[in-house]
């Protein structure tokens, strides 16, 4: 019975700042899944950045890799009355109960970076990048920058089966299609690490007639084209010159060799998903009106025009 | 002195056979395999990648063959290539200077594998038990030294370990090959490896004949952490940044398998320095072969996990008594092992 009262008391509260339509008293509860990577590390430390710019209190829970903890912090949000709550679901399945609760207490979640095997009607929305157009991305530009030329392209897959890796490998395929001038001569896993991508580097390398043979680099995520770089180096050849490096992922690291001209480009995974979450938040909180189930981030391209070292700047403090 | 050497090849013999083929199978699948030039001023090719990528489990594996040899095992090496690698690179971007950085990352081996040794040899706590806790843990405590995120760093010093080269061969190597040589020769011109090889095959019986088995166990963990550090700081150095979260990961399996395929039994006893090591070269020809041949990624696994359980089969008491008209003469060791079960 108090918890019905709870609840309701929270839904009237939630009912006032509707009416009021300001920002400023929004409280969103933010389900972290932990510090698996520097990406994530960035997507904490922008999703603070964004609630704080629009004056949105944030309470965050960090839940350690585990979902027992996400669902404890999602009930937790449910009974402090929050306006909304953020969810970057750490597994995809066995959301659908907690889900259902956040509804009955009229709570929208938002999913950020990925999605859940769970009825659409229990989420507002999902922000998440589109992993087969990053590739594609990064494909493009390859066709656009040898402009017709005959060029052989090496890749450094992802971890073998992990989605990133088939659906990067499938982009980039797809922007490829139909170019006769542009072959993927050799393709291997690095485990997106950058001491694989080094050492199977060093084999395509070897295996290619000591590099002559390769125009083109195209690996998974910029870790790996870090080790890649190297290896090209230590063969005695210009990696972003000799051979032509494209990458996913923007990591700070990344823009550092592409300002040194050995990296040509890079797709961003943009660890702003909070931004365009909080945006639609805004706009549903407003007027009532449903988003599309899933926002699509940018993808955008990084070339050395675009001032690799100013962006490494302002990269290199997100925490990646 | 004749004799000596052949007692060494006999007891090598197996895996260097298992090498040729390896090697001999590669440059079939792959022509340019055995080609070597000089560029750069340092030697330049594939089986120049071997002895070099595969550096960090040689090292790891001499550390390995000894613990074995005592009838223990050390899970926590590549967690403390981990550790060791973020020390060195958070070390050197806080402006210290490499002697200091290598004299503390070293320590912090060492340290790694005292802890080891006291849970095994004073507490008595199984060795794979013991030694577990720290690969748990020890990714833990890289990935709080570098904040969770690859710690980069730029020092020409630290960078010549991982990549510069030496006489022609690159450090890495020159590193193993000192190394191994060193721990051989003290292991093997003082009575350390009999002893050793007394604790692992009867640890009571040692203690009582007067072996003091307890520093004796401690100073196996001990080599065996300090072979990691080597190993960590090597990794660290090759891609210039301490990635704590895949730095050494899954490399103590590989260490183990190499002591395993050097014909060192995992019951303890008599062991090989120098097998443990081809070994560790025999599986990384398999690595490089494979990402020679041009293979899907989905094989490489299976690839791999074939040619190994092939290579122990070969090595199988009972495969061999079957095959005797046609094996190779073995090791005298061998027999005593299997007896010994």
């Amino acid at each position: 019975m108090k918890f019905v009262k709870a609840l309701a008391s929270a839904t009237i509260l939630a009912a006032c700042t509707f009416g009021s339509a300001s920002a400023a008293d929004l409280v969103v509860g933010f389900s972290q899944i932990g510090s698996e990577s520097g990406w994530r590390a960035a997507e904490t430390t922008l999703t603070k950045q964004q609630a704080e710019q629009r004056g949105i209190d944030l309470k965050f829970a960090d839940a350690q890799q585990k979902q027992e903890n996400q669902i404890k912090a999602i009930r937790s949000f449910i009974a402090q009355g929050v306006n909304a709550i953020l969810l970057a679901p750490v597994v995809a399945t066995g959301w659908d109960e907690v889900l259902q609760e956040a509804k009955d207490a009229e709570i929208p979640v938002i999913l950020l970076d990925r999605t859940v095997d769970a009825p659409k009607e229990l989420y507002l929305t999902a922000v998440t990048s589109d992993l087969v157009h990053e590739g594609n991305v990064a494909g493009k530009w390859l066709v656009d920058t040898v402009a017709g030329k005959p060029c052989n392209v090496v890749e450094l897959q992802g971890t073998t089966g992990s989605s990133p890796a088939i659906d990067r490998k499938k982009g980039f395929e797809q922007a490829l299609a139909g170019k006769d001038n542009l072959k993927i001569v050799r393709s291997q896993t690095g485990d997106f690490t950058r001491t694989k991508g080094k050492e199977v580097m060093e084999s395509f390398l070897k295996a290619e007639d000591g590099g002559k043979n390769i125009c083109a680099l195209y690996a998974h995520n910029d870790d790996m084209a870090v080790g890649a770089i190297q290896a090209i180096k230590e063969a005695g050849l210009k990696p972003g010159k000799d051979i032509l490096v494209v990458s996913i992922d923007a990591v700070p690291d990344i823009f550092q060799a592409m300002a040194a001209g050995e990296a040509n480009a890079t797709v961003e995974l943009t660890p702003n998903m909070a931004g365009p979450a909080f945006d639609v938040l805004d706009t549903y909180l407003k007027d009532g009106k449903e988003p599309a189930k899933w926002i699509q981030t940018e993808s955008k391209l990084y070339t050395q025009a675009d001032d690799p070292m100013k962006v490494y700047e302002e990269k290199k403090g997100l925490g990646y | 002195m004749t004799s000596t050497v052949r007692t060494y090849l006999t007891r090598l013999l197996p895996q260097l056979i298992a090498l040729t083929i390896i090697l001999a199978a590669i440059s079939i699948i792959f022509p340019g395999f055995l080609n070597l030039q000089i560029q750069n001023g340092r030697l330049y090719g594939s089986l120049i990648d071997i002895l070099n990528r595969g550096a960090p489990v040689v090292l790891l594996a001499i550390g390995m063959t000894v613990v074995i040899a005592t009838k223990g095992i050390d899970l926590s090496v590549g967690a403390v290539m981990a550790i060791c690698g973020a020390v060195s690179a958070s070390l050197i971007t806080s402006g210290h200077s490499l002697a200091e950085t290598l004299l503390v990352t070293l320590a912090v081996g060492i340290l790694c594998g005292i802890w080891n040794g006291i849970l095994v040899a004073v507490l008595d706590i199984q060795p794979i038990i013991a030694t577990l806790v720290l690969m748990v843990a020890g990714r833990g405590i890289a990935q709080l030294i570098t904040e969770g995120a690859i710690l980069t760093f730029n020092d020409p010093g630290l960078i010549y370990i991982g990549s510069g080269s030496f006489a022609g061969l690159p450090m890495p190597v020159i590193i193993w090959l000192v190394f191994g040589v060193l721990v051989a020769l003290v292991v093997r011109q003082t009575a350390l490896g009999m002893l050793v090889e007394a604790v692992g095959v009867n640890r009571e019986a040692s203690t009582l004949s007067g072996v003091f088995t307890p520093v004796l166990l401690v100073a196996a963990y001990v080599l065996s952490g300090l072979c990691a550090a080597i190993a960590g700081v090597i990794a660290a150095a090759d891609i210039k940044g301490a990635d704590a979260n895949n730095a050494g990961l899954w490399l103590e399996l590989d260490a183990i398998l190499a002591v395993v395929v050097g014909g060192t039994s995992l019951l303890g006893g008599r062991f090989s320095i120098a097998a443990s090591v081809l070994g560790a070269i025999i599986i990384q020809s398999i690595n490089t072969g494979i990402l020679l041949s041009g293979f899907p990624p989905e094989f490489n696994l299976i690839i791999k996990a074939a040619i190994i359980v092939f290579i122990l089969v070969l090595q199988s008491p009972r495969f061999r008594a079957a095959f005797q008209f046609v094996s190779i003469p073995r090791a005298a060791g061998k027999p005593t092992e299997r007896e010994a079960k």
